[in-house]
Order: structure tokens, then sequence, then C-alpha cells
């Protein structure tokens, strides 16, 4: 066994003030570079304005000088040592030195959660940021004067060493104000333009009133709602030691004994009699009440587009209307030949209420274009006219309407049809093929060819615009959208025809 | 008509919202008053200056602009056919308390709702004047919160957003049946539309300008709704699947759930009884899960045939009891989806796992140090020299793990 080595005299360092991180940080680097044990050093916070640096040992001739072979820590240690030397444990000091040195050997110790000094590190920070916040929250101003030498002073109470720390925040909140906020160890003062930390104060030092603490307490006792008292619950988010500095707390046991009754009086309140005026105003505003359409025979009789439209509003043919926002109905002049029929309305047509104006519909307008199909002349619609889809997070996922919706939709598809009487219906897709035909047909299969019904409408079978988007391959894609382009061409010939 | 002293019409029109559950001010944008000179601030997460007997944080002035309505909703105070007082706020009077509470510290902003008279337009025309002259007179840079009335023009809509940092319409109930029953002049339709509406502009917004690059102020802290909970007999899956809805149609940031009070001259065809606030509150865990853990609104409720939330223990833990086919997980190499799953572990905890363990290996009593309490972690875990053995699958476990009955906190 080694010969123990010799004890080294202890260290005490004296800061200059309970929050003098500078000093802390410029005596522990000092130290560490000598690889000191914590243990070795004692802290102590004098009053004075200046730290005397290594009062009790020989001054650190061997110390690196500032800014030499100084080592680093990360900067998490940085920011958290900045926090945790506002705490008021006297044991800050030689717990972040303890952790500075651990840290030259085990330079991940910060991201090590479960170790004990960074749980205690961690904890000591969060009590900070928590005095921090109820700093924020708690401070209550008083105004005193009025006009030019208008001001508003608090007196708080802090847990910590916090005013520094926290006073540029109410900088930024209160810049238009000149106020001061006053603590047992220290305070701060902005006078609109300049921020000053000055020396602690008594609460006689504070106004004791304010004429808006009235107003203040009016509001606090009618915002509560006596049928949810949950005094615990209040009391884990405003702790008691924080009360007497808070003008609204001196109302809390009467509002809490009166609370039983005035629940059980506003339940047993029996109903009255409506308010005289309620006539009145019902008259006025609801003359009618709403007559629902029977849910068989809306649009029956509609004989036009617009008609057709308000009565698709509110149809309640499948279960589909109950997650979107609403019908999207077709679009485009009455007059028109050509019917374009999609599939059913995706998350920006719901949102729009109008056919094609999401990606899909871009896709067709841009194709139509270069086709020299007119979209003002064509009228656009879809086979289902609700967006059904599948809630995922904060998107919406499309799902493909089955085959009992598509028939519960074309009761509408067949009214457009019946008052537009077009010569040409192209079907975009494998569920507008369904629609207009009324069975299922392989799109891939019969793409470009064109099949009579019996009415003697013609339907164009192709692919609906979307399925391109959805190509990942650019050449796939642009080899998709020439044939789309080519169908399209085909389109018009048969318009023109 | 005689006018109230300020006081008295602020009893009358805070207590007209106090049934109102919505109060957060988190969300906005940052900003400060340095560079204007004036007063407020908002940063990452907003503050609760006080909290009232109810458990219920006040962190803004919520009031109503009027409590006089030409609505008659059964299940609300201020609706047309109720005897309560009347008051109404000018302007000025609204825009003086507002700086005259933030000044001195009480609020973050102001949370401004209002029964509707003459016109849904007049109304919403006040409420935007009233977060005109604050943000552009007087230079206010604190929270603003509009509730939006759904049957304003969409001109007023683009204006609120300029001014206001989050915009709320409220669905009402959480079925367009129980709108229809309980506020018969309101329409569902027109309250998906304007959500719709609002969550395109806030899109359209959100977009960098292609001259600027910068991007438009619209309502940065997006917008939010409310539904009412217990006024009728809607389950809690349906109401889930509301949300769920509402929150991947509409990008809403919050849905607030509001247990029915009883009010005052109340209608007949409401429920009289304390509001079910267990209820409200396994609907808050149950909407955390669905928007922080990766939860399907479906799978919450898979193991509950009757599509209520087990009042006794937490949604996370039914769950897992339901489900002990996933367990025991292993705490040093499940993936994070998987460990989101542990009853116990709330993201944070399973953040520090992750970051943790490329490290060390974690023992049981390191995963103690990072959550709350071991004793419901431990029977879906295995650990460094830890394994739950038969714990996992014990018929017992619920009574183990579950948490003694008591009243838990709202928030």
């Amino acid at each position: 066994m080694s010969a123990l080595p010799k004890p080294l005299p202890r260290i005490t360092i004296r800061l200059a003030g309970q929050t003098d991180f500078d000093g802390w940080r410029k005596a522990a680097r000092a130290l560490a570079m000598r690889e000191i044990p914590a243990d070795q050093v004692g802290w102590a916070v004098s009053g004075a304005a200046s730290a005397d640096l290594f009062d009790g040992a020989a001054p650190s001739r061997d110390a690196a000088p500032d800014g030499g072979t100084a080592f680093t820590v990360p900067r998490s240690f940085v920011e958290a040592a900045e926090a945790v030397i506002c705490h008021s444990d006297a044991e800050r000091f030689s717990l972040l030195y303890r952790i500075l040195l651990r840290l030259r050997r085990e330079p991940d110790l910060l991201k090590i959660a479960s170790d004990p000094d960074v749980r205690r590190l961690e904890a000591m920070a969060k009590a900070v940021r928590r005095d921090i916040h109820k700093m924020r929250a708690f401070v209550r101003f008083r105004r005193i004067g009025s006009g030019a030498d208008e001001r508003h002073v608090a007196w708080f109470e802090s847990l910590h060493f916090i005013v520094e720390r926290n006073a540029p925040f109410f900088v930024r909140r209160f810049t238009g104000m000149r106020w001061t906020i006053l603590t047992p160890y220290a305070s701060a003062d902005w006078d609109g333009e300049r921020l000053a930390i000055g020396p602690g104060a008594t609460r006689a030092d504070a106004p004791s009133e304010d004429d808006a603490e009235a107003l203040w307490r009016t509001y606090f006792s009618s915002i509560f709602n006596p049928a949810r008292l949950k005094v615990k619950a209040m009391q884990a988010e405003m702790p008691k030691k924080y009360w007497r500095n808070l003008p609204e707390a001196s109302l809390i046991p009467d509002l809490i004994r009166g609370a039983e009754d005035k629940a059980r009086d506003m339940i047993q309140k029996l109903p009255t009699e409506p308010a005289p005026h309620h006539a009145k105003v019902k008259a006025r505003h609801w003359p009618e009440p709403d007559v629902e359409p029977g849910p068989d025979d809306e649009g029956a009789n509609a004989s036009t587009i617009p008609e057709l439209r308000a009565a698709a509003e509110g149809c309640r043919r499948c279960p589909l209307w109950r997650d979107a926002t609403q019908t999207v109905f077709g679009e485009g002049p009455e007059k028109a030949k050509v019917v374009f029929v999609g599939e059913q309305p995706g998350d920006q047509e719901d949102l729009a209420g109008k056919p094609f104006v999401g990606p899909a519909g871009k896709m067709l307008d841009a194709v139509l274009a270069e086709a020299e199909v007119d979209r003002s002349e064509v009228y656009v619609t879809n086979g289902v006219k609700h967006f059904k889809f599948e809630p995922r997070g904060k998107r919406r996922i499309h799902a493909k309407p089955n085959a009992g919706e598509v028939k519960a939709c074309r009761w509408w598809v067949d009214k457009e049809l019946a008052i537009l009487k077009p010569t040409l219906a192209v079907a975009l897709g494998a569920t507008a093929a369904q629609s207009l035909l009324g069975k299922t047909v392989p799109i891939t299969k019969m793409r470009g060819q064109v099949v009579e019904r019996e009415d003697g409408l013609r339907v164009f079978l192709t692919i609906h615009p979307s399925y391109i988007l959805r190509i990942p391959e650019p050449a796939d894609k642009e080899a998709e959208r020439g044939r789309f382009l080519a169908d399209m061409r085909a389109v018009r010939e048969l318009m023109a025809a | 008509m005689a006018t109230l002293p300020l006081r008295e019409k602020l009893a009358i029109l805070s207590d007209a919202a106090k049934y109102d559950a919505s109060c957060a001010s988190s969300g906005a944008a940052k900003r400060n008053s340095l560079k204007s000179g004036g007063i407020g601030s908002t940063e990452s997460t907003g503050i609760c200056h006080s909290y009232a007997p109810d458990g219920r944080c006040i962190s803004l002035l919520k009031i109503l602009l009027t409590n006089f309505c030409i609505y008659d909703c059964t299940y609300c105070i201020n609706r047309s056919s109720s005897n309560v007082r009347r008051a109404r706020f000018t302007v000025d009077e609204v825009v003086k308390l507002t700086l005259d509470f933030y000044k001195r510290n009480y609020i973050e902003g102001l949370f401004l709702s209002s029964g509707v008279i003459r016109s849904p337009d007049d109304t919403m025309g006040e409420m935007v004047e009233i977060a005109r002259r604050l943000r552009i007179e007087h230079r206010f840079a604190g929270y603003i919160h509009l509730k939006t009335i759904p049957e304003c023009s969409q001109e007023l809509i683009e204006k609120a957003g300029l001014y206001a940092d989050r915009l709320s319409i409220n669905v009402e109930l959480p079925t367009d049946e129980g709108v229809k029953k309980l506020a018969p002049e309101k329409r569902p339709e027109t309250i998906r539309v304007s959500m719709a509406r609002l969550r395109s502009k806030i899109d359209e917004k959100s977009e960098p300008t292609l001259r600027t690059k910068t991007r438009e102020r619209f309502a940065p802290g997006g917008q939010s709704t409310q539904m009412i909970i217990g006024a009728d007999a809607t389950p809690d899956a349906t109401i889930l699947k509301t949300s769920s809805r509402l929150y991947a149609s509409y990008r809403l940031r919050r849905v607030y759930y509001s247990a029915f009070s009883p009010i005052p001259d109340s209608s007949a065809a409401l429920p009289l009884m304390k509001p079910p606030l267990m209820r409200e509150h396994r609907l808050y865990q149950a909407d955390w899960l669905m928007r922080f853990y990766g939860f399907g609104e479906s799978e919450i409720l898979s193991a509950r045939p009757d599509g209520m939330l087990d009042l006794a223990i937490d949604p996370k833990l039914s769950w897992a009891l339901a489900n002990r086919a996933m367990f025991p997980l292993d705490i040093n190499r499940a993936d994070r989806e998987a460990l989101l799953r542990v009853p116990g572990l709330g993201t944070k905890v399973v953040k520090r796992i992750l970051e943790t363990r490329k490290h060390r290996r974690l023992r049981l009593e390191d995963v103690g140090r990072l959550c709350q309490s071991i004793a419901k972690v431990r029977p879906f875990i295995v650990a460094e020299g830890w394994s739950p053995g038969g714990l996992t699958d014990s018929a017992t476990l619920q009574a183990r793990v579950a948490p003694e009955p008591r009243q838990l906190s709202l928030f």
C-alpha cells in the first residue's frame, strides 16, 4: 500500500454575494486545474464587494492564469450552474464544484439522469425555476403617484436568490412602466430605461394598497364556480406561503366555507318561468322553427343545380356526413354538355366546400389546359360528396368509400345528370365509373374507352388524377401524365363530336 | 336603461364566464414590449397568476362582453330565457380593465367571449375593436384570446386573427344530435364550416410569403374549441372520437372538456347534479394519450364495453391492464413508442431513459429516480437485475398499482 497523501489544508473560498457566479467559476476553475478534491474546499459568502479568493490557503501560484489551459465543460453544465447558484441551499457551491471535477473524467455525466449528483443538480435547478415562475406569477404591483410620477411597486418574498436572474423578464414585460420589486435580500428597479439591482427592503417600504384591488377581488370571487370546489388542487399550485402578499387570498377561506351551500342552492333552484324579454327575442330572431327536409325526398323537386346543391347540404343518406365538414357539391355551368365525375372530396375540398381544389384538382386543371379543354365549359363533381377519412394525429388519411356509400350518393349524381342532360360523362377513376355505370369496372384495362349507358349517355373511362401524384419515380410520373393528357385530348375530340 | 357601476358589471360578466373551462394562455408566439415601449409579453408558456378554490388557474381576465344573448341554449346561464341579471361592458371598459389588471401583474391577458346581441357581426365587431385598441393604441403585447361567433363574417374573422393570439369556436356538445337538442338555434354545420375556414386561413398565413419570407401574423396560438360533458348521455367513446376528428380536421391546439355544471335557474331538460369532475379529468388524460403518447382514439376504450372511461384508474393504466401481453417491456431495449405505453412513464421520463441508456444500463432504482412512483411502473418493465416474474399477469395487479380512491387534481 502506498503512503497516504498528505492531507491538504482546507481551502475556503469567499464569494462576493449569494449569486456570484463569476466568482465561483473563477475559483472553481483554478481549484479544478490543481485537482483539489471537493471535500477540501469550503465556500462562504461575504457581504464584501470583492471576493478574496483562496482565503485561508496559499494563493494559487500554480493555478493556471485565466484563459490559459482552461478546460471545457458542456454548455448544459454552465446553464444549470447559473441557475443553481441562485438556490438558497449553502451546499450548492460544493455540489457544483464536485460535478465540475467529475466532468473532467466523465464528460457525459450530465446525460446520466439517474446519477445522484446529477439528480441533485436538476432538483435544485428545478426548484429555482419554480421559484422564478412563482415570482412571475405572484408579484403584485401597487400603483403609486399619477401622471408623470406614476410608479408600480411590489413586495415579494422569494425562496431563493432569484431577483437578478428574474428581473429581465419584468423588463421585457413591463417596459413601458416604471416599477420596483422589493424583496428581503435585494430589489430591482426599472425607470423605463435602466435596470438597477439594489439592496433588500422590508414590507413596510412597499405601498399597502391599490385602488384596483377591489375590482380584482370582485373578479376572483365571481370567476370561482362553487360547484367545482377543489381546495387541494388550488393549494398545490398556490401554496399558502405566498398568500399573505396576494390581495385576493384573504377571500379564499370564506369562498371555501360558502361553496357547499352555494352549489346546493344552484342545484336546488328550480327552473323558473322564462325571462320576460325571451318571447320578444324569440319572435324577432327565431320566428319559424327550421323544417328539416324528409330523408328520402330531399332534392326531388329541385329543377336547378343551386336548388339541388342546397338540398344536398343536409344529406344524411349515408353516415359519411358525420365526420366531414360539409357536402362538397358539383360545380360548373348548367349548360355544360360534359360532366367530369371524380371519386370523393379530399382534405382541401372538404375545408373549401368546392370540388377539385386540392393537389389532384390542380393536376386536372393543368392537364385540361394543356389539352385545350375549357374547364369553364364543363361541370365537375364527385361520385361521393362527403370526405371519408381516418383521423391520424393532426392529419386526415383518405379512406375509400364503400359500395353502399357510392350507391347512396348516386341519388345526387343522377339528379345532377337529369338537370344538366350532358352528352358525355368522364369517369375519373374506379369509384366514379362505379357511380356512373352502377357496377365495378376494371379501369386500367378499359381506360380510354367509351361505354354507353342505357339512357344513351356516353361515359369515357380514365384514371383519377391523384393516381399520377402518387407515382414516386419522376420518369414514370411524367409518362403517366402523358397518358392522362392523351385521354383528355380524346375527351376534347368527343366533346366536339 | 340605467348603467351599472363597473364593479357590478364585472361581477355579473365574470360570473357569466365561470362555466367556461378553457383558460390556457400558452402557444403564443414569443413577443415582448422592449421595442414598442408598451406593456406585455408572451413567452414559451403562459403563467397562472392565481388559482380559484375550484383548483382552476386564473391566467386571463375571462369575461363576457355582454351576457345578453339571442340564443336559448338550454345548458347556458346566459340563454335568452334565463332570469339572470344582465350587463354589458363598453369597449373602453374592457380595454381599461385589461390594462389595469395587467399592469398589476394579476393576469397574462384577456379571454373575451360574449353573448350574441343584435347580430353576430355587431357583437364580433366590438370584440375585434377591443383587441385592436389594445394592440394598436395601447401597444399591448399580452395574450388575447377571442371566442369567435361562428355566424359572423369572414372579414371579421380575418381582422380578429390579426390581433388575437388564439381564436376559438365552440362545438358546444360532442354530437350534432346533442346540439340540435340542447342548442336548437345553433347549427353544427355552420360551426364546422367556420372551423374549416379558420384552419384554412391559419394554414395560408403560416406559409412564408414569396416577397418577404417572413410569416404574416394570424392567430399564432392556433384555434381551440370546447364541448360540454355530461349534459346529455353521450358516452366517452363518442366524445374521444369527436375530439380525434376535430384535431385532425381543423388542427386544433386544444379541445376543452367542460363538465356540465348546474346553473341557477336551470332548465328542466338538464341533470341536476354536481359536475362530473373525475370524468372530465379522465377525458383530459385520454386526450393527452391521443396527442402525446401515440394512442388511437379507438384503442383507449377498446376494453371497455360500455364505452366509458374507468373512473377509478387512469386510462393508460386501464389500457395496460387490458393489454398485458405487451408487457413486461425491457427498459434498456424497448423503443420510444413502446416505452410511452408503460403506466407511470411520461414523455419526459421516457426521453431521459433513452438518453441515459446510451451511457449505462438502467437498473430498477435508476428508473425509480427518474419517475414519480416506481410502484406503478415495476410490474410492467424489465430492467438490469429486475424482472417482474409473474407480477405482470397477477390477478391482483390492479389492486396493487391502482391508487387509493381520492380526488385528483384537474390540471
